[in-house]
């Protein structure tokens, strides 16, 4: 029998110097002006990634060669206070359209400016990937990506 | 310390990272995992044991050795990674969010 770890979810929050609806439409239809263009998936090189702006919503990441890459969907649309997102990305950095973990993004007016609160949670599902991942000899290790990204950040 | 910040001084030092990339060709004994690299076996145990308290490799014991392997369960890494991730991003949202709210403002005035 083997116990299956949970990780905790990825909590994270930041105050944004703008109002509420403002802040919630630089992170959906601006996304492309903040995304970090270091985290490509796909092989072609990146344009920007994109969320469709309602419930079943694509969010995919659009190539300078104009190839579409599937990052998750929209699970909630609910301007200008909540996103609910589905990130379908393995450990390995592939879309895996059975894999969900969700990262929930809610924008709360405080003061003049507005609270962002993310969370990315059901990592233990990527585990299960994982480890299904690494017991198929000969994939190629699911580590690599995070690895190298692990060993760039650490350099830093 | 925190989670991440374990897991990334355990793979900032190269020799470790070494260490852990050899486990990701499948499970090694110590012996196996220090010959072929720059330093003593007993160094290759304490770097084994910092990956383990780091929750990136575990062990398990095979008659007389001790076998070790990248703990796919732990996910530490994949965490730690979307931790700095996503930390990173929302900077970079936060920055993006504010010029565009400064730009409105002055077309508005």
């Amino acid at each position: 029998m083997s116990t299956q770890i949970r990780p905790a979810p990825v909590l994270r929050s930041i105050f944004v110097n703008a109002p509420q609806a403002h802040a919630f439409e630089v992170f959906t239809s601006g996304i492309g002006s903040w995304w970090p263009k270091t985290h490509a998936i796909g092989d072609a090189e990146l344009d920007k990634p994109v969320i469709e702006p309602r419930v079943g919503g694509r969010w995919y990441q659009l190539g300078i060669d104009g190839s579409e890459c599937d990052i998750g969907k929209v699970l909630a649309w609910e301007p200008p206070s909540r996103l609910l997102l589905a990130w379908q990305l393995d450990p390995d950095w592939k879309f895996d359209a059975n894999l969900v973990t969700e990262v929930e993004v809610t924008f709360m007016p405080e003061g003049e400016g507005t609270r962002v609160d993310l969370e990315h949670r059901n990592l233990e599902r990527m585990g299960d990937r994982a480890e299904e991942m690494i017991e198929k000899v000969g994939s190629p290790g699911g580590w690599t990506a995070v690895l190298q990204l692990y060993s760039e950040a650490s350099e830093k | 310390m925190t989670n991440a910040a374990r897991l990334i001084s355990a793979l900032a030092d190269p020799t470790r990272r070494a260490v852990f990339e050899r486990l990701k060709e499948g499970p090694r004994p110590v012996g196996e995992i220090a010959s072929g690299l720059p330093v003593t076996r007993p160094a290759v145990s304490q770097h084994l044991k910092i990956l383990k308290d780091a929750g990136l490799v575990a062990d398990r014991s095979v008659g007389t050795r001790r076998i070790y392997y990248i703990d796919p369960k732990g996910l530490g890494a994949m965490r730690a990674w979307l931790d700095q991730f996503w930390e990173a991003s929302l900077d970079a949202f936060k920055l993006a969010a504010e010029a565009e709210a400064k730009k409105t403002k002055k077309e508005e005035e």
